[in-house]
């Protein structure tokens, strides 16, 4: 058991280790990169055609949407704004997850990291796709989504630079592009032993071309993990930011409701809370199907079910405090906004909003519910529905109430943007699925650097136990604080 | 080694080269110790290469390794190991250089760019606002420096690391693939001013190194 107290040694207290059983190096490698290598299982094939066929709902919709004009979706004069916005809001959110575990959470020096990252910085991926379906197709005449970049127009003029809507799509495009570096960086590693493993000739040219010809070189890992501690460097303030920016998207404006300054900080809780959600849906899955449960651990699970309590009592607080302030600061249509939200029309939908985000997740103060994993599971959706809800009540209830009482309108979905909304989700999983079949879930070459077996130095117990990247950030031993 | 990209645009010489070349290496491995050294003044031999099992072993080879005087060499392992840099006498990585360069960039190309186009080129007066207030412009300032920085960072890594190069003379080492997997592979490269085939692979093998073999460039 010496090297159980060797994974222990970096935290105080006594925790499970990061990775169960006798693993070595080559059974991590077999564990992970077996589940890639092995035949297709049944199971998947089934889950690929229901997500292909979601995707054509998906891509009916849109086809519908292109043909006839956004005309299809429910959208009214007041709620102008509605399941469109929603359902970008609430994929961009999700995203943020990813980015999260794989560059903050490394900043941190935040082992138990390993295991899921890989899978979260791909579900980031596929969502801020998802997310990116609607800015792309709500300009209704798709062709001309090029619109949207800073290009002038046939009189010269230039997309309006102080417009939040402008700094979104700089600041999504740059997150999604980012993203991908980031995840495309990590991965080459683990296709470099993909490709060494690879028994066919296409598996091995295939994994070959995207491995670049790694070759392991510790002159190559030098600044590897330069580029990828940097990378989680840049990505972190990124990740603050798009949500932050996407925030503003409502904060810049004067409607009642969406003008205030906890939006940020509280649209940023909110991401990180629906993308925790999401990652523990995912993984709770896939940890199953593929028998991961060595690698991703229960106390993987109750870190991110610790999360999602903290980020979830954020948005409880930051749902208070617009109460607070919509009746401290005097403003009769801003408390007109907050009661309406509460008491009016969409009251249902506030208080699903409510017990879904704000009640449901304190149950993970329990460490009964904590480490069920039914429990978890069942929370983690709520919290998804909650978070969605949440988009929806803030952006449909400030604007469907707007300055003229004349113009008040009761939004209702059309059966498109029931699709579109339901087919996004097919993009999603078609992609992850993909992933799954296709690429490392896990990854690998981090996960073999926190085994006790990759500590060079048994004597001191701050080298070789970290992950990639915190070569030269870490010469102190972290874990002393 | 900057013509190797050119050569392999194609990106299928991992298959080919992986194939028979480790086959062909396969019969370097089994020369006997007496006859490589003849092979050293042929001016064939790319590297003297061994195998290791652990991060702790591989460690101490390159320190040993350092200490007789070695500059060319490198060592290949599944993931970072630390300290490694230190044991093989590496300096810091110059990439934190090419990033700021990078962010810098960003950051004049985000002001100039939104100067020109929002006060010279067609400035607009909107909400009564400046035509080009810098507090409106901060996101987009920095989400350019982090799209630079970030696009700095990726292809300066592989540009110092010199990759992608689809072949390499190391990939002809019959247990290289073990490299990526659980093995710590070590390689003394033959344009060493201390490079002796004789020498190095009696140092290799005193340090414990496995299926120590010489690989043609």
């Amino acid at each position: 058991m010496s090297d159980l107290a060797m994974v222990q040694e970096d935290v105080p207290g006594k925790r499970v280790p990061l990775v169960l059983g006798k693993q070595d190096f080559h059974s991590v490698t077999e564990s992970v990169a077996g589940i890639v290598e092995g035949p297709t299982p049944h199971k998947w094939k089934l889950l690929f055609v229901l997500a292909l066929s979601i995707l054509l709902i998906l891509l009916g919709s849109l086809g519908r949407l292109v043909t006839k004009g956004i005309g299809v979706w429910g959208n009214n004069t007041t709620v102008g704004w509605a399941w469109d916005i929603t359902g970008f809001v609430f994929w961009i959110g999700i995203g943020h997850a990813g980015t999260l575990i794989s560059a903050i959470l490394f900043l941190f020096r935040q082992k138990w990291r390993t295991s899921i990252n890989r899978a979260a910085e791909a579900m980031t991926i596929f969502a801020v796709m998802s997310a990116g379906i609607y800015p792309l197709f709500h300009v209704g005449r798709v062709w001309f989504a090029y619109w949207l970049f800073p290009i002038p127009n046939q009189m010269g003029m230039w997309p309006n630079f102080k417009s939040p809507l402008f700094w979104d799509v700089c600041a999504v495009s740059t997150y999604a592009t980012v993203s991908i570096l980031f995840w495309y960086v990590g991965l080459v590693p683990d296709l470099a032993t993909l490709r060494d493993r690879a028994k066919t000739k296409t598996r091995q040219i295939v994994y070959g071309i995207f491995a670049l010809g790694w070759r392991g070189s510790h002159r190559h890992w030098l600044n590897y993990e330069r580029a990828y501690g940097i990378l989680a460097g840049l990505s972190a303030p990124l990740v603050l930011s798009v949500h932050t920016i996407v925030s503003f998207d409502f904060a810049v404006s004067i409607i009642p409701g969406w003008h205030t300054t906890i939006f940020p900080p509280y649209f940023v809780a909110g991401a990180i809370f629906s993308g925790f959600a999401m990652v523990m849906t995912l993984m709770i899955i896939a940890r199953k199907a593929f028998g991961l449960e060595r690698l991703i651990t229960m106390r993987h699970l109750e870190n991110m079910n610790k999360v999602i309590v903290a980020t979830g009592t954020m948005v409880g607080y930051a749902y208070a405090v617009e109460f607070f302030i919509a009746w401290y600061s005097g403003n009769p249509y801003e408390s007109f906004a907050l009661m309406n939200r509460a008491f009016g029309p969409y009251k249902w939908a506030y208080w699903t909003m409510v017990s879904c985000n704000v009640i449901f997740p304190q149950l993970f103060w329990f460490k009964k519910v904590r480490t069920s994993i039914p429990a978890m599971f069942v929370i983690s959706i709520i919290v998804n529905i909650g978070m969605w809800f949440e988009r929806f009540v803030i952006i449909v209830t400030s604007l469907s109430r707007d300055f003229l009482p004349s113009s008040w309108a009761y939004f209702r979905p059309t059966i498109f943007d029931i699709t579109t909304f339901f087919g996004t989700f097919g993009l999603f999983m078609t992609m992850f699925l993909l992933f799954l079949r296709f690429l490392p879930m896990v990854a690998i070459g981090e996960v073999k650097s926190v085994l006790p077996a990759a500590d060079a130095h048994p004597h001191h117990d701050d080298d070789g136990h970290d992950a990639p990247g915190s070569e030269g950030m870490s010469k102190e031993p972290v874990h002393a604080a | 080694m900057p013509r190797e990209p050119e050569r392999n645009k194609k990106g299928d010489r991992p298959a080919v080269d992986a194939g028979h070349a480790a086959a062909k290496a396969m019969s370097e491995a089994a020369v006997e110790p007496t006859t490589s050294s003849t092979e050293a003044d042929s001016g064939e031999v790319f590297a003297l290469m061994g195998r290791f099992e652990s991060p702790a072993e591989i460690t101490h080879a390159c320190e040993a390794l350092r200490d007789a005087g070695y500059k060319h060499f490198d060592a290949h392992t599944p993931f970072a190991v630390h300290g490694l840099e230190k044991a093989m006498g590496l300096p810091p990585s110059r990439l934190p250089f090419i990033v700021l360069g990078g962010g810098i960039t960003g950051l004049v190309s985000a002001i100039s760019f939104a100067y020109w186009s929002q006060a010279v080129d067609y400035p607009l007066v909107i909400g009564g606002k400046l035509a080009f207030s810098f507090q409106a412009f901060i996101p987009i300032f920095f989400e350019l420096t982090v799209l630079f920085a970030a696009f700095a960072t990726f292809f300066g890594m592989w540009g110092l690391n010199r990759l992608p190069t689809f072949f390499h003379p190391v990939h002809t080492y019959p247990s290289f693939h073990r490299a990526s997997d659980d093995s710590f592979i070590v390689s003394v490269e033959a344009r060493d001013p201390k490079f002796d085939m004789t020498k190095t692979r009696e140092l290799l093998e005193k340090l414990g190194a496995r299926e120590i073999g010489a690989v043609e460039a």
